[in-house]
């Protein structure tokens, strides 16, 4: 004990250089990453930046291609996450992984329930319910171990899965989003859980989305961006504006430059006069996003700025009726309805939307580009009014010319797209239905930087042509290169909306994180 | 020279990659085995102007499974599934037998074409009704075309009271032993609704909506695919293919007997949908796959008498097309095979799976 | 007079309502208080129906069903379906009835068709966990497989004039009043109560339930996936052996077109026995309470003589309509 306190203490995983490609994406490049016993370490980065892979390679759900594992020492290679659970490393994943339907105290001792006769009898049912009575009294949760799982608030259930973890003795505990369902008060009570198991020595992986939380429990931090550590930080030397912009990253290869200040002053125009095309006043659901206003007017970008888990997909498909708002009300173009009932609904009223989670929610994969284009449009029309073949090739052979879709060939199975071209057709597939409001939630997420200009561009012109558009992106530049106006969201509220005018990055940084800066007082100057 | 033989390699390579090439061989070999049984085997003949010989038989017999598979197919390809078509054959069989038998002009050709309409009629409800439970009620196809599996023959003998009812009704029987332009009348109903089938899917967007709600429902549903009207029509589709089944088996034997008409059809038909390549995980779908997989089960029922054994047996080679036909398109089974071939692991494509 | 009935009426109610079993349990209470009201009604109408020996009679005739239900209560935990079970029965009546022909002993013959069932059961659970096919499509190619080779063991019946099988099928214990209950009923409960302690208190048992509820959480646990998987199969199968040995005894024969469509009746009862057929949850216990419901409707008709016995088929799709969506309301909230 005396020993670890002078010399640094011995890591309990050692990740060395690994590195996991999928088909031709480079999940993870060359990572290192080390666990300390006794700390609480932050993996941070924003989508796709290789958090969960890290994740699962450490765990035995990937097989890595390159580099090496060390387990306290001990190269160590994990087949299935049962061997990574049986050396000690057990994960709470985001996605409550047990069972409903079996009862609390099951849950936490499946594979291991104690048995009469000395391990070779029945399951000895008032033994399981006392040891896991005690094990989540140890944990200062008060529930009853005999109770259903599937009863009990996620909350509770993520609080379980914790204990079951708990419970194998692990040396190394790794909690995936484990915050991003709970509140105040419950987040209080897990951090306190995880204390007190820290400070029992166990290592503890904590990823999130939030950063107070992160700053209030961490000891130390691995950054990832892209597939490739970009830092690793004490957290009390670290500020929060300096771990956001390792997040997202400065990420200054000159884009096409665009008009900015064209663009500031034909929103404002567009701004005082028309009416909005859009409103929503108090639009919101429980668990994704408080009530929020937000108003859209023709032929305006309105940008919002949030890190991932800020609320800024949820709004999003609040906005299309793609999820449904439990509060306020939405305005399209003068008629007032409590909400949309379905994306059909929206879309009948002009809207349209392109959701974030390209693969599973955008794109069909064995069906041909062209098919995928004019699905959207095909869909309002109903099968028994198939487009005519001679509109089909005018239709996309416009789109494939004016997106520059490659390759050009409208036959292909979408598959075979890169997903930069897979983008340009999900926008193809909206823009033929000639909505009035295009919902882009992250349209430039991983594709490369060609086809980024050109959907920048791309977004540029509609709104000058007197489209309005919801422009969702991480890459905050990207956001104030595009819009007239700026939302920004944090922790599932909109905590600020202003005229894109004179606002840099760091700006935002500033609005996000909460510490001083440029803004704030240019505001007061304002005032 | 070896440029030739590389294009016959590639060429091969390409029909193997085909997904009709195994249902296509599978065929092939069987009429080859039924040829050297039985030299004659591919004879035709024109007798009292009615084509004749055990090719045209093939497909005559196989008329129903046909029909049904079509129906199935469309109702697999939206991640469906259909148990009920059997019992609706049945329940088809039923009215129609039975409202012909209680007419006051039994022989007419009239009386037939009415029964006929009422038949799929009540089809058309049926199928309403499990398109009902599974896209309204939002219950799993296999669970909620159970319902009506089991309570199905229980209606059609309801209908029938009970009797094997006998049908004196020569346009009736006509739907299965007739002929036109020297062609038997059932072949060419199931071969029409085939064709029909295939124009309406490809020439509408039926069969574009039909493959998005299969491939990714959730997309789907953002893109505005009124999923629901699909499903119902696939169903209702499904349910009337499995009646037209019905008519053609009663009319066959001019009588009904609810409790076997149409037994075990739901597993040949998708036993022939399977083999034609369509996956009962849904979305991309092969009438043509559907008609050759149709067309194979009925040349294995016709081939094992031929050869020799008894006719109960071809259970075993049902079963044993189903095992092969499942793992020649398990991703699973295809990588133990690639293993074993090249001594690559593909460790990575499981993971991402 | 009118003001008594709502008090009396509003009193039950509530005590009904203070009193809340777990909700697991409300499926299976249901399917008990089903049987119950359907044994009472049957007591009030027809003479004789409330005998204890008609519900004695009601173990015995079902036997061979209660066993396979089992198996299938297993199967359906798991979320899987297991089609081959009628023509299973039907193979292990015809190896039962021919290979007692050929002479071997008896003792013999019940490990020969009982090993059969097993092979058959753990090839389809083989092929459903290591090659990813459908339970539905695995299970349809097992019962082509048993169906085919029935007929290739004989097309004919085959009579079974074994001593001992006679014995054991006509023999009887004899319950104080005077009521008999066949020695094959009073198998069929000890594999019912042998399941239960399986399911409830053995790892397998706990891990078929974790299966059902969801198999990616139960591979992340850490949970024997693989051999659950497939030995639920293997239960299933051997179940199904059993079965076809009960009915071999009850029919005194082997056919190959014996236990037709059974598999239908198996999962209509662990349907109406309150099993989810999305898996995870269920009881054996319930299982045994649906082939009762089952048995029951046809001794109603016997009893009535003025149904039909179509009767029978529409009210269990009636009732498996009912389950299936009371069941999709209960897991929707």
């Amino acid at each position: 004990m005396s020993q670890a306190e002078t010399k640094p203490p011995r890591p309990v995983v050692e990740m060395l250089d690994v590195s996991i490609t999928f088909g031709a994406v480079r999940a993870l490049d060359g990572v290192s990453l080390r666990l300390l016993p006794g700390e609480v370490h932050a993996l941070m980065g924003e989508n796709g930046a290789g958090k969960s892979t890290l994740i699962k390679a450490l765990t035995g759900v990937y097989t890595i291609d390159s580099g090496r594992v060390e387990i306290a020492g001990v190269e160590t290679r994990f087949a299935t996450p049962a061997a990574a659970q049986h050396a000690g490393i057990s994960t709470v994943y985001q996605e409550v992984n047990l069972v409903p339907n079996l009862t609390v105290a099951e849950n936490m001792l499946l594979g291991r329930e104690p048995r009469r006769l000395n391990g070779i009898g029945a399951i000895d049912r008032r033994a399981m319910n006392r040891r896991a009575a005690a094990s989540l009294q140890g944990l200062g949760i008060d529930i009853d171990p005999g109770s259903e799982l599937g009863s009990h608030p996620i909350a509770v259930q993520q609080l379980v899965a914790i204990a079951r973890a708990v419970d194998t003795d692990a040396r190394v505990l790794i909690l995936d989003e484990p915050t991003s369902s709970l509140d105040a008060d419950e987040v209080a009570r897990l951090f306190e859980v995880m204390r007190r198991l820290r400070d029992q020595g166990t290592a503890i992986v904590f990823v999130s989305h939030f950063l107070d939380q992160v700053f209030e429990i961490s000891d130390r931090m691995t950054i990832l961006r892209n597939g490739r550590v970009v830092g690793e930080r004490r957290v009390a030397e670290t500020t929060q504006l300096e771990l956001v912009q390792l997040m997202i990253g400065r990420d200054l290869q000159v884009l096409e430059r665009l008009d900015h200040a064209a663009h500031e002053a034909s929103g404002e125009a567009v701004t005082e006069q028309r009416l909005p095309v859009l409103s929503a006043v108090g639009l919101g659901r429980k668990g994704s996003l408080e009530a929020t206003d937000l108003t859209l007017f023709p032929g305006e970008v309105v940008g919002i700025a949030g890190l991932l888990g800020s609320g800024r997909t949820e709004l999003a498909r609040l906005l299309f009726g793609a999820d449904a708002p439990d509060t306020g009300e939405l305005t399209v173009r003068g008629s007032s309805r409590r909400r949309l009932r379905s994306p059909r609904h929206a879309i009948d009223r002009k809207l349209a939307f392109c959701s974030e989670d390209r693969k599973a929610e955008g794109v069909f994969e064995e069906l041909s580009v062209a098919d995928n284009m004019l699905l959207g449009l095909q869909a309002s029309r109903g099968w028994l009014r198939p487009i005519p073949t001679a509109t089909r090739s005018t239709l996309v052979k416009e789109f494939m010319t004016a997106l520059d879709v490659r390759p050009a060939d409208p036959s292909l199975p979408m598959r075979s797209l890169s997903g930069g071209n897979q983008q340009k057709v999900l926008l193809a597939r909206w823009l033929i239905t000639e909505p009035d409001v295009l919902l882009l939630d992250e349209p430039t997420r991983g594709i490369d930087i060609g086809a980024k200009t050109q959907i920048q561009q791309l977004v540029a012109d509609l709104a000058e042509k007197g489209m309005s558009v919801v422009f969702i992106s991480a890459e905050l530049e990207e956001v104030l290169r595009l819009s007239h106006r700026l939302v920004v969201l944090k922790d599932r509220r909109k905590i600020a909306e202003r005229p894109n005018r004179g606002v840099d990055v760091n700006d935002v940084l500033e609005i996000i994180t909460g510490e001083p800066g440029g803004l704030a007082e240019k505001e007061r100057a304002d005032a | 020279m070896p440029e030739t033989v590389g294009t016959v390699k590639a060429l091969g390579a390409r029909a193997m990659a085909h997904r009709l090439f195994w249902p296509l061989a599978a065929l092939g070999a069987l009429l080859v085995v039924n040829l050297i049984a039985t030299p004659t085997f591919f004879n035709v003949r024109i007798q009292d102007g009615h084509l004749f010989g055990s090719l045209v038989d093939i497909v005559r017999n196989g008329a129903p499974v046909l029909l049904v598979a079509i129906g199935m197919t469309l109702v697999i390809a939206t991640r469906g599934i259909d148990l009920s078509v059997g019992a609706v054959a049945a329940i088809a069989g039923a009215v129609a037998c039975v409202y012909i038998v209680k007419s006051p002009v039994d022989g007419a050709a009239g009386t037939a074409v009415v029964a006929i309409t009422m038949a799929l009629a009540v089809c058309v409800a049926l199928g309403l009704w499990n398109g009902f439970l599974v896209a309204v009620v939002g219950i799993q196809p296999i669970i909620a075309t159970l319902v009506l599996m089991v309570a199905g023959r229980g209606i059609a003998m309801l209908v029938t009271g009970g009797q094997i009812t006998t049908v004196n009704n020569d346009a009736f029987a006509a739907l299965a032993s007739g002929h036109l332009l020297t062609l038997p009348v059932a072949a060419l109903i199931a071969l029409g609704v085939f064709t029909a089938t295939q124009i309406v899917v490809r020439r509408t967007a039926l069969g574009l909506l039909i493959e998005s709600v299969g491939i990714n429902p959730e997309a789907s549903r953002l893109a505005g695919v009124r999923s629901r009207t699909i499903i119902w029509t696939v169903y209702v589709f499904a349910a009337l293919c499995a009646g037209t089944a019905g008519l053609i088996i009663a009319a066959n034997t001019h009588s009904v007997n609810a409790n076997s008409l149409g037994l075990w059809i739901e597993l040949d038909a998708i036993l022939a949908v399977v083999i034609g390549g369509t996956s009962l995980a849904g979305g991309r779908f092969s009438l043509t796959g559907t008609l050759v997989g149709a067309l194979l089960i009925a040349t294995l029922t016709r081939t094992i008498p031929n050869i020799g054994i008894p006719a109960e047996a071809n259970y075993l080679f049902k079963a044993l097309v189903v095992v092969v036909v499942c793992l020649l398109q398990s991703p699973k089974a295809r990588a133990v095979l690639q293993r074993r071939g090249d001594r690559t692991p593909t460790s990575r494509e499981e993971a991402v799976a | 007079m009118s003001a008594q009935v709502p008090t009396i009426e509003t009193g039950v109610i509530a005590r009904i309502a203070r009193f809340s079993p777990p909700r697991r349990y409300l499926p299976v209470i249901g399917t008990f208080a089903l049987f119950i009201g359907m044994f009472g009604i049957g007591g009030i109408r027809y003479e004789g129906f409330a005998d204890p020996q008609v519900f004695l009679t009601l173990l015995l005739d079902n036997a061979f069903l209660i066993v396979l239900a089992v198996g299938m209560t297993f199967v359906i935990l798991t979320g899987g379906i297991d089609l081959s079970v009628g023509s299973n029965v039907a193979l292990s009546t015809l190896i039962a009835a021919r290979t007692l022909e050929l002479g071997l002993p008896v003792v013999a013959v019940i490990v020969v068709v009982l090993l059969s069932g097993i092979l058959l059961g753990t090839a389809m659970g083989l092929l459903i966990h290591y090659f990813d096919i459908q339970p539905f499509i695995a299970t349809l190619a097992g019962m082509f497989l048993a169906r085919g080779l029935c007929y290739l063991i004989s097309v004919d019946s085959i009579p079974i004039k074994d001593e001992t099988f006679s014995a054991i099928a006509f023999g009887s214990i004899t319950l104080p009043g005077g009521y008999y209950l066949g020695w094959t009923a009073v198998f069929a409960l000890v594999i019912v109560a042998v399941a239960a302690y399986v399911l409830a208190s053995t790892r397998f048992g706990r891990t078929v339930y974790a299966l059902g509820g969801s198999e990616p959480s139960a591979l992340l646990m850490g949970l024997p996936v693989a051999a659950t998987k497939v030995g639920v199969y293997a239960i299933s199968g051997l179940c199904a052996a059993l079965g076809g040995l009960l009915f071999a005894l009850y029919t005194l024969s082997g056919y190959s077109l014996h236990a037709v469509g059974m598999e239908l009746d198996a999962i209509a009862a662990v349907v109406i026995g309150g099993t989810l057929l999305t898996g995870g949850r269920g009881f054996v216990v319930g299982s045994l309470l649906g082939v009762l419901v089952l048995g029951t409707i046809q001794t109603f008709i016997s009893f009535d003589g003025t149904l039909s016995s179509w009767w029978t088929r529409i009210t269990i799709g009636v009732l498996v309509l009912v389950f299936v969506v009371a069941q999709r309301v209960l897991t929707r909230r």
